[in-house]
């Protein structure tokens, strides 16, 4: 900027200079800027144009002069050079002047003499630039303001010299032509013509093509042909330019690189449209045969496919121990065959009558039709008697060597003077009447002479007219040969020349021999000749070979000592077979000796039942001799059926098989590979090797139901794109085909697989060595070879390291290993006890171990489960590496319409409120938090209808002082021991004295004691919670088995003063606590609940010593009227975890995701169930909306068609035959009894696995939904109403009940306990109902309440209940996955009895074993009374014999004091029976002279399932 | 972030691996930052966080994970970047430049929704940027760098059979200073 600046106004300053002396320039208006008119403007710029004109005309020399003249006309034109100078070089190097520049030009001085040589070279060099300027204008262009300044100073120069200059030139133009001319001597065009193929290959060479040598030349790329010539064309021009092309004339090329199929698959961007041909389909994934491996009850019936393979028996067609007569009979046998199978075919015959057939046609078409027909018949008519001569020649010579061989095999037996084989020749003779058959002989041989004579004929006249026409040729090149003699004469000159040429002319024609003519007597001498060869002679009688086997063998003491020896080895050498099926031996036949015939007979059939695709099938023959070991002898694979092959239709084959052992033995028997003789001098040897015959069938076996069990074979081959197909083998046929080399091989014929292409190496190699036969093919393929370099240790060393090994493990998320921390340094600090636990379940997985279960079905069922369960959980885990967009990205939906409103209006909300609002408890996610993060807080708020102490009866003497109870000698000593007064004593004691105590992981917190029955403790106790293994993430604390035990106790006091005197001076008191009941709350119910409030029945035993229930009190209390008259006691507790934890639950509906694609279910019903379920969620989120369960193979199935009216045990139904209510409850209880196994437990939470209910029988454990589909069947068989409750409970959450309509009610069933509710029983555990299922229909509740009190169960009300299917979508009908009908087992009661003898043992050894510092003493008789009571208690399920019970135990054990109390359990194992026994805390008593009594009793139900009482008291004598 | 990010912003910061243990501060959340006002606009935290690791197996080398988070036109919370990088494994000073990204919407509704509403799209967890698993489901767009500075020291890593560095040292220790632009 700056400089242009001052440039310009130099250039002005220079101007106004310059004005003084030159006297045109109107200097004066120009003094100022401001003077500066437009007019002048105009002139000014007018005047530049023409100086500019002229300045270009100027000569390089005069303007330099002018240039020099004017630098140096004035001193002060330094100055304006100066700058100009100074110009140009800030120009050069910059825009902006350096500083010393800038110094200079506001500081210098400009007298400077010395300024004036670089002035001169300056305008030099600034004349050349305008020169160079007017000459090409191509240069770099001068900038602007240089030639503003160089116009403006040549303005003067030219003003100065006018228009001397002037000289006007045309503008420099070449034609167009002549510039192609130009061009044309510098360019080359190559042209786009073909080049001839003789300049591409060096002369006199023809073009080689090497594909059609057979070598291998790749696919050339593919180059247009215009573009291929013009760069030939081009090459050729170059020098040497012929070596860039091949020996075939083309350009030399690598083949094309470009693969058929791009190796990037395509990416498709989300948000653009797919083409309609590169969508990706869903296809549904394949199940692999053998995925569901362990059977109980439940099998794929898909994975059972079967083979049959039928061996029926062997013959050696050689054999080492053959003696020479048998190798005789075997090729006798074998002639025979020979024979036999050809008299079937009658070729001859069939032959013959055509022959004859033919005659006559060719005889009547001689006579009527034209010739054309005559020749093809002629043609046919010959074709076939030269056929049928070798038939019979065939047959002759047959017949021949039968017949030589018999005469052969009669003379060894003549000359070893014993016979070896039964085998016998017999010759029938089949006389034929001499005269007619010499009559058909000569007949014939006439006949076929005629037309051999008729043939010749024929063939004389095609040669004859061959000839003519030769002879005509001949001729007439004879006559022209004439012609040119005669010529020859005329022009004697030519006559060498035309000799040379004549020479040249070619050889001369030969003249052509006449044809001869057959002669008749030759020609028959001929016929008969060929005649006698092939032909019986006539009047011969015919010869029928038929071989028996009558021939009587010599017996053994008649024969020499080697022969003996023979039949002897014979005799100690049997054979069997083995079955390999996929090279793995699947089956053996027996052993069996061979025959003194070398027949073996073995008439085995071969069931295969298969998983795997057959890929190949062989049989391997195994020769035992004597006691040795076996050999295998020799291998065959038999073919693998077709598809079509059924048994019973299947064919017996003869399938051939020879060994090439060499075998020599000091007997008789010829050996195998070894060569012998017949004659006797031991010439015409020959070799035979061992070899022989199996036959036997393959084919696949038909099921039951008629269906074959073949395996699928269309998938395989479905799916693969065709365009693929013909370049990759293995996706071709599949890679079983691989195996298959003859599919191989069919398949590289059809696709016309180039042999020589080395891509093609490895297959070629492989079909030939298949095709080959016998070398061996390489039995391995590595993938990286390299692999092996790189390892820096061996494997073997690597799985031996602990280390490793500990890493590798904890890697996988083996069970043992999740969460192991701070894995060690040193292989020696890793302790093997680390992996014991881990081998020992590894170990203990297929060994089924009957020590800690009672029942060895007991045991087989828990390890189905555990097996189950990994299944399960190795699904999960796969699940849980699969992940889906939700997972990871947290992403609003799309808001509707309405919320986008809302929304919107949101906005002009204040975001950070100064009064913020209440909102949710914040949620902790799992992973921060660490041990003693949370607490489970549980808030025990109050009790109903606790039990009460009884008074202590009549009956019961009087105690002694010292011993009675705390409570009693306050309440009871007015009025003491009088039954009349129970009353009042009742009212003024002190009933019950309860607390809580709520015990969870071993941590244990009380309440404090309340009083009465109906105490009110309203107390919060804090429980630490600790996770598995220090491991806080979801799925961890999903599988958490812990469970919240809350116990009520009663706290009851003793006086232990021994002494009366001290009585009034101290007291001495025991505190005993008696339990009373318990509530179980296990952890993941919390869990996933997140809170628990609620009041919940209290289980509390059917009797309690010492205890009753405060029945007659009732009516006294006004509240408890208004209750529902329900029996037991009741606590209402509110239980939570602190921090709130998010029940993560995305695992499932993953899993869900996951598994909902294996499935048998049609597509358009789990359509219609996605959408049902999604409409249900949409209107109430929080209710449970059944459609489809995953059973246990992990398959989706619909939920309906489980319900199915299944017969429940007939015992139970004959209890109560007129009483339905009891047969229900009865049948309730029974399905009660089986165990339960919370899904959510065992399998962390993943998903429910819903049986079905015969598995469910098989198992015995299950969850509720089992157990209600079960009940639910059973009443449904019943003929009740009945339908399956999906909804929400206390304590369990989701789950599953069961609805009966029954006399204009609705009863509500739990069958995880078999108790029964009504609609309006408010303590029903039932919180919500969600959905309704029946066996045909689902009905979702869409009332506004959903508590089993305030909805209406009437499903026909569409405004209530949403049902599945309805008129647009009708029921289709599915069947049910259950089976058609239960089959029980009967009752084994001798079993239970056993059993209950064993729990009784073990349970006695553990109370002992809880109290290692006293003596266990056992009340052998309260034990039997306890012993008579329990059957009784099974009898009434528990009910109505508590007081008959109370009073038959006071009577017989009166000095007692007894507290104690049956158990009542489902059994399952022995450790809940244990942990029920040690909860109840009967041991704990330490009163020194305690007694104890147990007694167990076990009752059967059908089906195993075992109900099990535990009565234990504690007896403390009364002194 | 240059474009969004005239407003102030926090981020999150987060260490963590497959380490056996560690000792220190695992996560922590900076203070709110503005943009300078010189040329280059860059937010500075400056937030230190200091934490050791110890364990026998390089194997979960510890990773640190940087959530940027800042107020978008309506104020309204979102996510700036996610960014993750191991720690150096060699002791001295290291600067780290962390490209940082963010999960993209499914669909150009959705975008819009989410724009319109505040709320991005946002991973569940933020360790989802340390490990590979599941990165297959989702796209995002990058979206600025944030500048970390580590000062590593080793201890016995030799003893290990690691051998990183010619000195022997303990525990891993960072202080940060970040820079974002």
């Amino acid at each position: 900027m700056n400089s242009l600046l001052l440039q310009t106004r130099n250039s002005r300053i220079a101007m106004k200079m310059r004005g003084v002396c030159l006297p045109p320039v109107p200097s004066t208006s120009r003094t100022s800027f401001a003077e500066f008119s437009v007019r002048e403007r105009m002139r000014e710029k007018l005047k530049a144009a023409r100086v500019r004109i002229f300045f270009f005309m100027q000569s390089e020399d005069e303007s330099r002069q002018m240039q020099e003249d004017e630098s140096q006309m004035s001193s002060r034109v330094k100055f304006r050079d100066s700058v100009k100078k100074l110009k140009q070089k800030s120009h050069v190097q910059t825009d902006f002047p350096s500083a010393e520049e800038a110094y200079n030009f506001f500081t210098f001085n400009f007298d400077l003499e010395p300024e004036n040589m670089k002035d001169e070279t300056k305008s030099k060099k600034k004349s050349e630039s305008n020169q160079e300027e007017e000459e090409g204008k191509e240069q770099e262009s001068i900038d602007e303001e240089d030639c503003l300044v160089n116009d403006r100073e040549d303005l003067f120069i030219m003003d100065q010299m006018a228009c001397d200059f002037l000289v006007v030139k045309p503008a420099d133009y070449k034609s167009y032509s002549e510039r192609l001319q130009k061009e044309r001597e510098i360019l080359f065009t190559p042209s786009i013509l073909t080049v001839p193929m003789s300049q591409k290959v060096p002369e006199n060479m023809q073009p080689r093509y090497l594909e059609d040598e057979g070598l291998y030349t790749g696919e050339r790329p593919i180059v247009s042909l215009s573009n291929q010539n013009i760069l030939e064309n081009r090459m050729l021009r170059q020098e040497q330019g012929k070596r860039w092309f091949g020996d075939d004339g083309k350009l030399l090329a690598l083949p094309s690189p470009i693969k058929q199929s791009s190796t990037r698959p395509p990416i498709f961007s989300l948000e653009e449209g797919i083409e309609p041909e590169l969508e990706t389909l869903y296809r549904k994934a394949m199940k692999p045969m053998h995925a569901n491996q362990y059977i109980v009850g439940s099998g794929d019936p898909q994975g059972q496919f079967q083979l049959d393979i039928d061996i029926s028996g062997l013959i050696f067609t050689h054999h080492p121990c053959f003696s020479r007569e048998h190798v005789l009979a075997a090729k006798l046998a074998q002639l025979y065959d020979q024979y036999l199978a050809r008299r079937q075919q009658n070729l001859t015959k069939l032959l013959t009558d055509k022959l004859h057939a033919l005659r006559n046609a060719v005889q009547s078409s001689l006579d009527n039709s034209g010739t054309n027909f005559k020749f093809i018949h002629i043609y046919i008519y010959r074709q076939t008697r030269r056929l049928r001569d070798a038939e019979q020649e065939k047959d002759r010579t047959l017949l021949k060597t039968i017949i030589k061989v018999w005469k052969e095999m009669k003379s060894l037996r003549d000359f070893q003077k014993f016979t070896n084989t039964p085998m016998k020749l017999y010759l029938r003779k089949e006389e034929v009447d001499q005269r007619s058959d010499k009559k058909i002989y000569e007949a014939e041989i006439q006949a076929e002479i005629n037309e051999l004579l008729e043939e010749y004929m024929e063939e004389y006249e095609k040669k004859m007219e061959e000839y003519k026409t030769e002879l005509q040729e001949w001729k007439s090149w004879k006559k022209a040969q004439k012609t040119k003699k005669k010529k020859k004469i005329k022009q004697s000159q030519d006559q060498e020349e035309e000799e040379a040429e004549n020479s040249e002319y070619g050889e001369e024609p030969v003249k052509p021999i006449p044809p001869k003519l057959a002669d008749s007597l030759e020609v028959e001498q001929q016929v008969r000749e060929k005649a006698i060869n092939i032909r019986r002679k006539p009047g011969e009688p015919v010869l029928i070979p038929e071989l028996s086997l009558t021939e009587s063998v010599t017996p053994n003491d008649l024969c020499p000592r080697a022969e003996v020896l023979r039949r002897e080895d014979v005799k100690k050498r049997s054979v069997f077979l083995k079955i390999l099926f996929n090279t793995k031996e699947v089956s053996r036949t027996i052993t069996r000796q061979i025959s003194s015939d070398f027949r073996v007979h073995f008439g085995q059939i071969f069931n295969l039942k298969i998983f795997n695709w057959p890929e190949s099938l062989k049989l391997q023959i195994y020769e035992t001799v004597g006691f040795s070991s076996t050999n295998l002898l020799a291998e065959m694979f038999i073919p693998v059926p077709e598809t079509t092959v059924l048994t019973g239709r299947a064919r017996t084959e003869e399938i051939e098989f020879s060994s090439n052992q060499r075998v020599m033995l000091d007997h008789e028997g010829v050996g195998s590979g070894v060569p012998f003789s017949f004659e006797a001098d031991g010439s015409n040897k020959i070799t035979l090797m061992t070899s022989g015959k199996v036959s036997n069938s393959v084919s696949w076996a038909i099921g039951e139901n008629g269906v074959p069990l073949i395996p699928l074979v269309s998938q395989q081959k479905t799916g693969i794109p065709s365009a693929l197909k013909n370049i990759d083998a293995v996706a071709s046929i599949g890679t079983s085909g691989l195996t298959d080399m003859k599919k191989l091989a069919k398949w590289a014929a059809e696709t016309k697989l180039d042999p020589n292409d080395p891509k093609n190496a490895d297959l070629m190699q492989l079909i030939m060595v298949a095709t080959s036969g016998d070398a061996c093919v390489p039995g391995f393929f590595r993938l990286e070879q390299l692999q092996q370099e790189f390892n820096f240790a061996l494997d073997e060393e690597l799985n031996r390291s602990k280390r490793f090994q500990l890493l590798q493990l904890r890697h996988r998320e083996v069970a043992e290993f999740r969460n192991y921390k701070q894995v060690p340094l040193l292989e020696r600090e890793i302790t093997e006890k680390l992996f014991e636990n881990y081998e020992k379940r590894l170990h203990e997985r297929d060994v089924i171990d009957s020590k800690d279960h009672l029942d060895a079905h007991r045991a087989l069922v828990a390890k189905y489960l555990q097996k189950v369960r990994e299944s399960v959980i190795n699904r999960f885990l796969t699940a849980k590496h699969h992940f889906l967009l939700s997972d990871l990205v947290n992403e609003e939906e799309v808001p509707s319409l309405g919320n986008l409103g809302l929304s919107l209006f949101k906005l002009a909300e204040p975001k950070r409120p100064l009064k913020p609002r209440r909102k949710e408890r914040k949620k902790v996610t799992a992973q921060k938090l660490s041990d003693g993060d949370i607490n489970l807080l549980v808030n025990i708020i109050r009790a109903y209808d606790i039990p009460v102490r009884k008074p202590v009866l009549s009956k019961l003497q009087q105690p002694s002082r010292s011993s009675r109870s705390f409570n009693e000698m306050f309440a009871a000593s007015p009025s003491p021991q009088s039954p009349t007064h129970s009353i009042d004593w009742t009212f003024n004691q002190v009933l019950v004295h309860p607390f809580v105590e709520v015990s969870f992981q071993r941590t244990v917190c009380r309440t404090t004691t309340a009083e009465g029955p109906n105490p009110n403790w309203n107390e919060e106790l804090e429980l630490p919670f600790r996770a598995p293994n220090g491991d806080y993430s979801t799925t961890s604390l999903q599988s958490v088995k812990d469970e919240v035990f809350i116990n009520i106790f009663d706290e009851v006091l003793y006086d232990v003063l021994e002494d009366d005197c001290e009585r009034g001076s101290g007291i001495h008191t025991r505190i005993e606590r008696h339990w009373l009941g318990s509530v179980r709350i296990p952890f993941s119910t919390i869990y996933f609940q997140t809170r628990i409030d609620g009041t919940f029945k209290i289980d509390i035993p059917p009797v309690l010593l010492g205890y009753s229930k405060e029945k007659n009190l009732g009516n006294e209390r006004g509240y408890d009227s208004v209750r529902s008259p329900s029996e037991g006691s009741y606590i209402t507790v509110f239980i939570t975890i602190e921090p709130q934890l998010i029940p993560g639950d995305p695992v499932r509906e993953k899993l869900y995701y996951l598994l909902k694609f294996d499935t048998q279910e049609d597509e358009k019903l789990l359509q219609a169930a996605e959408k049902y379920q999604a409409e249900c969620a949409l209107k109430f989120p929080s209710r449970q909306c059944l459609t489809t369960v995953v059973d246990i193979n992990g398959k989706t199935v619909f939920i309906t068609r489980y319900i199915k009216p299944l017969n429940p045990p007939q015992e139970l139904l004959n209890g109560h035959p007129n009483n339905s209510q009891a047969a229900a409850e009865l049948v309730a209880r029974y399905v009660s009894l089986i165990p339960f196994l919370p899904d959510s437990v065992s399998f962390a939470g993943i998903c429910d696995l819903w049986s079905t209910s015969d598995q469910f029988l098989d198992l015995l454990a299950g969850d509720e939904e089992e157990h209600a589909v079960l009940l639910c069947n059973y009443f449904l068989s019943m003929g009740k109403k009945a339908w399956l409750i999906i909804g929400n409970s206390i304590p369990e959450g989701t789950t599953a009940y069961v609805l009966t309509w029954e006399q204009n009610q609705y009863v509500i069933w739990n069958p995880s306990n078999g108790r029964c509710y009504g609609q309006f029983d408010t303590f029903c555990p039932l919180q919500s109902v969600g959905c309704l299922i029946s066996f045909d229909n689902i009905w979702f509740n869409i009332q506004q309440y959903d508590s089993p009190v305030r909805i209406n169960f009437d499903i026909s009300k569409p405004k209530f209940w949403k049902s599945f299917f309805s008129q647009s979508l009708p029921y289709p009908g599915l069947s049910s996955v259950q089976p058609e009908e239960l089959i029980y087992q009967h009752i084994d009661k001798a079993a239970a009895l056993e059993l209950q003898g064993r729990i009784e043992k073990i349970l006695k050894e553990k109370i002992m074993e809880w109290r290692p510092r006293h003596l266990t003493r056992w009340n052998r008789y309260c034990t039997s009374t306890l012993r008579h009571f329990l059957p009784l208690l099974e009898q009434f399920q528990g009910k109505a014999v508590e007081e008959d019970h109370q009073a038959e135990l006071q009577k017989q054990l009166g000095d007692y004091r007894v507290s104690g109390f049956p158990i009542h359990m489902p059994f399952s194992e022995v450790k809940p029976l244990i942990e029920a026994v040690h909860s109840t805390g009967v041991h704990t008593i330490d009163v020194s002279n305690a007694e104890f009594a147990l007694a167990v009793y076990v009752h059967a139900y059908p089906k195993n399932v075992l109900s099990v009482w535990i009565y234990i008291a504690s007896l403390v004598r009364n002194r | 972030m240059a474009a969004a990010a005239a407003t102030p912003t926090v981020f999150l910061l987060m260490v963590n691996g497959q380490i056996e243990s560690a000792q220190g501060l695992e996560e922590g959340i900076s203070q709110i930052t503005s943009k300078n006002r010189d040329a280059q606009q860059a937010l500075v935290w400056n937030f230190p966080i200091d934490i050791t690791f110890k364990s026998t197996n390089p194997s979960g080398w510890p990773q640190i994970v940087v959530s940027v988070y800042g107020p978008d036109l309506f104020g309204n919370d979102v996510v700036r970047g996610y960014g993750a990088v191991h720690v150096p494994f060699t002791p001295g000073s290291h600067r780290r430049t962390i490209p940082m990204f963010v999960p993209e919407s499914t669909s150009k509704l959705q975008k819009i929704t989410s724009w319109l509403m505040g709320r991005h799209p946002e991973f569940t967890d933020p360790k989802v940027v340390a490990q590979g698993e599941g990165r297959e489901v989702i796209t995002v767009r990058s979206q600025g760098f944030v500048t970390i500075s580590f000062n590593v020291v080793t201890k016995d890593m030799k003893k290990l059979g690691y051998d990183v560095s010619p000195s022997d040292m303990h525990s891993v220790s960072l202080t940060d200073g970040i820079h974002n632009h």
